[in-house]
């Protein structure tokens, strides 16, 4: 059985929000790269084929292929052979951005939250920095 | 690329009413084209031409290349149809309606009709009329898929049943269209239906079409965007390409077709920045397009 018809696959987990009216292809480009970026799809994977996800998402093909098709502009993906999506073994650059803006985002809310908590910038950087000592040395322990 | 639904210059009237003015539409093959428009807007007057129930007043209809009211068999033998009132014949029982259907049908599958309604769970000895309405639209569904026609047409094919059989109809438009690169035409009040699974979309006020596009097109041209003033405004700025304005103050916001660079330019000479530009679903636009006109001041 192929991976994607397997509830493992992270592909399964996308979920087009019809309340957002961002273009689906985009929608679905932007959580393939958020997948990518966050390590649950590996180099090498494959993706679902068009029809595959088409069906499963209840969308038109066109909609998959457009996705893919702008990925693989952005080298994220590559078509191998004459058939088959393959995310990319290149550590691609917009991967990174990608991973920065994750980043960034979660960096944010942290921000505005130890802003209302009045807890200083310095503070907050401290306490990062308790906390990785924390998780390094769980990690040691384990 | 192969047109399969060519429509040019099309009017109807009913006496006094004209309920098509000027209607042009063209449906390549391997796409879906998401008809909307208000109850009454004419969107089942276009089907039943496309159906050769109707015969034009002025313009053409053609399917596959053929005029539907001069070659019926032609036409009617490769066109599935699913409308929101069933015209199945409720006194069948649904293996019944299968072999009569197998007799109509050259192209009629029924191995696949038997998987369809296996798939749809349908007893084949009910009595058609004695089923729900869910199942009904069930039977019609695998009645319009069976004899794997070259072009669905769907009307309203949702109306009035559970999400369980509208996301049915919606994947077996899905695999009409991934696996045997059918056509379709569909008509649905519930717009994110037509959002999810349209190529294209063409929206009807009034028996005339607003605007047919690829829906991409649609999404891009009909975004808002929210511009902010040094100064405050007593009314809406005049901007090419920008239309329903509405805000007070210094917070202006529009629904704007053009590109984006533009906009910046002429913003600037304004006095003014772009402080937030986003997506519409198609039902927004759908509200915001069919709203009636503001004067301008």
């Amino acid at each position: 059985m192929a991976q994607w018809e397997t509830t493992e696959s992270a592909v399964t987990r996308i979920r087009l929000n019809q309340k957002d009216g961002a273009p689906l292809y985009l929608q679905l480009m932007n959580q393939l790269k958020y997948l990518m970026a966050s390590g649950r799809l590996q180099p090498g994977e494959e993706l679902p084929p068009i029809r595959v996800l088409a069906e499963r998402l209840v969308v038109n093909p066109s909609t998959i292929a457009r996705a893919y098709r702008e990925l693989e502009i952005e080298r994220l993906v590559e078509k191998r052979s004459t058939h088959g999506t393959f995310v990319s073994d290149v550590g691609s650059p917009l991967a990174e951005i990608e991973q920065r803006r994750i980043l960034i985002d979660r960096v944010d809310a942290l921000l505005v939250e130890a802003k209302q908590f009045r807890v200083s910038t310095p503070g907050v950087i401290e306490l990062i920095q308790e906390r990785d000592a924390v998780l390094t040395e769980g990690n040691l322990v384990k | 690329m192969t047109q399969i639904l060519e429509i040019n210059g099309l009017t109807k009237r009913f006496g006094e009413k004209t309920a098509l003015r000027n209607v042009s539409l063209s449906l390549a093959k391997g796409k879906v084209l998401g008809l909307i428009g208000e109850n009454g807007a004419g969107k089942t007057t276009i089907i039943k031409h496309i159906l050769g129930s109707y015969i034009p007043q002025e313009g053409s209809v053609r399917v596959f290349g053929l005029d539907p009211v001069k070659d019926p068999a032609g036409v009617l033998g490769n066109v599935g149809y699913l409308a929101e009132e069933d015209g199945l014949p409720g006194w069948m029982r649904v293996y019944e309606l299968q072999r009569y259907f197998q007799g109509f049908y050259q192209n009629w599958d029924q191995a696949y009709a038997e998987d369809l309604r296996e798939k749809f769970k349908i007893d084949r000895k009910a009595i058609i009329k004695q089923l729900s309405k869910g199942q009904r639209a069930r039977v019609g569904l695998m009645a319009a898929l069976a004899y794997r026609p070259e072009l669905l047409l769907l009307d309203e094919p949702s109306s009035g049943l559970d999400p369980i059989v509208r996301r049915e109809i919606l994947t077996s438009i899905v695999r009409a269209v991934a696996n045997e690169n059918r056509t379709v035409l569909f008509s649905s009040h519930l717009l994110s239906e037509i959002e999810l699974v349209a190529d294209q979309v063409a929206m009807i006020r009034e028996g005339e079409i607003l605007f047919c596009d690829t829906l991409d097109n649609v999404k891009q041209s009909n975004r808002r965007i929210t511009l902010r003033f040094n100064a405050v405004r007593t009314s809406a700025p005049e901007i090419g390409e920008a239309l329903n304005w509405e805000g007070y103050g210094q917070e202006w916001s529009c629904l704007y077709s053009g590109n984006t660079a533009t906009l910046e330019a002429s913003v600037s000479l304004l006095d003014a920045k772009v402080v937030e530009e986003s997506w519409l679903t198609l039902d927004e636009i759908f509200h915001a397009r069919s709203a009636p006109k503001v004067e301008h001041a």
